[in-house]
């Protein structure tokens, strides 16, 4: 479990975060939710210590990373796996070797079990067969999925997405989206999701934060959203036609059945 | 304004300098990476510095030719002036300014790259040290290799003069391999090298200051590798004066 409490972001006296407190759950599907420039990425950069927030904690199982040297959240840094937007691959890798790349880095394993491991989390996320290539000649999903085996690889027990479904077909965002939720389920793991997809928050968002100019502005589920009096996350939600049609939907189904 | 800048981006790159130069994370990889850095900055700028110093051995031979014309002064002393050329300033300062443009750029685009697609942020996030990992393979290797590159400049500077000679009739080629020989200070062999490991420094640790910290796309991954290219080439020719003035006065 990560719990945040008060944190506070500026750059050059413009302050993007807002003493944000929310708590993210130990294996569940996290959403952080916003428009762009509302801070969440911000808020996910404070999280894995890539930004130092001004004030705040943030208390990852207990420990607090805003207190802790160097060392120590490097030792931190071993538990986490991170999805970037741009799947951040190692160009120079195939993807099999940026699989293995921190196991090489960070285990004891010989080179045979770390291709083993590596293979292993390749199946996970259906890659087998695509090991020798280079990311620049596989698809961007693809490129993303190489990204989540990497992210799992050392059995993280937090897991970051930044994005994960920017760029991407709205297929092949459901199968992203999919195997997240399946993984996080699987492994236990606490994973912390930034997205703006609303695919994503209708789908697998078992705890939405909503961030509306640094501040945060709700809490609660994929379920809750529907009847949510808030008027920022109604707009930015279900800002179009369909999803419009989609809340008018449930709602009218919830009031039949009540 | 301008001298408070000059000292922040001292200090952030003595800050760097300070986090490239520790102990690797796993020696077996950086050792790795150590091999392909030589092969990459190293031996693929051999063809180059062959070709170039080739020419300019060349031209130095017969301008020597040219411009030392006096029953007074020996013939051997086109090879002399070319050889001494060569030795103190062209294989080391010259060639270092020439790669400069060609490995400086490659290292700080391929780091800014690297910045601006978040492989860095990749990095730093599995608790890797992004600068000791990317940066001392590449400072290193290319320090390792720069005595080989000006080693092979200067045999083929030599070279290029010799063809000079035997394919005109400005120089007999006896005289100019006398004049190659003649009245030779090894010292001058060594101030060449020690030079040459510095300005491998300044190359490789200058564009990977300016590929680490860069910000935005790829317009300012371009605008970092001339910046680092031009930075490099003025520490070069201020360092080559420091030197000149410590080892040869």
């Amino acid at each position: 479990m990560i719990e945040i409490k008060d944190i506070t972001k500026s750059f050059d006296g413009r302050t993007v975060l807002h003493g944000i407190s929310a708590t993210f759950h130990e294996g569940k599907t996290n959403l952080i939710i916003g428009q762009s420039g509302s801070g969440k990425t911000v808020l996910m950069k404070s999280l894995v210590g890539l930004m130092r927030p001004e004030h705040g904690e943030i208390l990852f199982d207990g420990r607090d990373t805003m207190k802790m040297d160097a060392d120590q959240m490097k030792d931190l840094r071993k538990e986490m796996g991170m999805l970037f937007q741009g799947s951040a691959l190692f160009d120079s890798e195939t993807v099999l070797g940026n699989v293995m790349f921190p196991l090489v880095m960070f285990t004891k394993m010989t080179t045979a079990e770390a291709r083993d491991r590596a293979m292993f989390c390749l199946e996970r996320v259906n890659l087998q067969g695509a090991e020798n290539k280079y990311p620049a000649e596989v698809s961007g999903g693809m490129q993303k999925r190489v990204a989540i085996a990497r992210a799992i690889a050392l059995n993280p027990k937090y897991l970051f997405c930044d994005e994960p479904n920017s760029g991407l077909d709205p297929k092949t965002s459901i199968l992203i989206d999919e195997l997240l939720s399946d993984i996080t389920h699987e492994y236990g793991m606490t994973t912390v999701i930034n997205t703006h997809d609303m695919n994503s928050v209708l789908g697998i968002g078992e705890n939405i934060i909503f961030i509306n100019k640094g501040y945060r502005e709700w809490v609660g589920n994929m379920n809750e959203i529907y009847t949510t009096s808030n008027e920022a996350l109604n707009d930015f939600v279900f800002a179009t036609r369909l999803f419009q049609e989609v809340k008018d939907y449930v709602v009218s189904n919830e009031k039949r059945h009540k | 304004m301008i001298i408070s800048n000059s000292f922040a981006t001292l200090g952030r790159y003595c800050m760097f300098m300070g986090r490239v130069f520790t102990l690797p994370d796993k020696w077996r990889v950086s050792g790795k990476r150590f091999v392909n850095e030589v092969a990459k900055l190293g031996l693929d700028s051999i063809p180059l510095v062959v070709v170039i110093s080739l020419f300019i051995g060349a031209v130095i031979a017969i301008q020597m030719q040219i411009n030392i014309v006096s029953p007074l002064v020996p013939s051997y002393s086109v090879g002399l002036a070319t050889r001494d050329i060569v030795l103190l300033e062209f294989s080391n300062s010259i060639l270092c300014l020439i790669l400069a443009g060609k490995v400086g750029s490659n290292i700080a685009s391929e780091i800014g790259t690297m910045r601006v697609t978040e492989q860095i942020d990749a990095l730093e996030i599995m608790g890797v040290n992004s600068c000791n990992f990317l940066v001392l393979p590449k400072v290193s290797a290319f320090i390792f290799f720069m005595p080989f590159l000006v080693i092979i400049s200067i045999f083929s500077a030599f070279i290029g003069g010799a063809a000079v000679a035997l394919f005109t009739d400005i120089i007999p080629m006896s005289r100019y391999i006398y004049g190659l020989q003649a009245l030779f200070i090894e010292w001058y062999v060594w101030y060449g090298l020690i030079k040459s490991l510095v300005f491998a420094f300044i190359i490789a640790s200058v564009a990977s200051y300016f590929g680490y910290y860069v910000k935005g796309g790829a317009l300012q991954v371009g605008r970092a590798s001339t910046n680092a290219v031009v930075c490099s080439s003025i520490l070069i020719l201020l360092f080559d004066v420091l030197l000149t003035k410590l080892l040869l006065q």
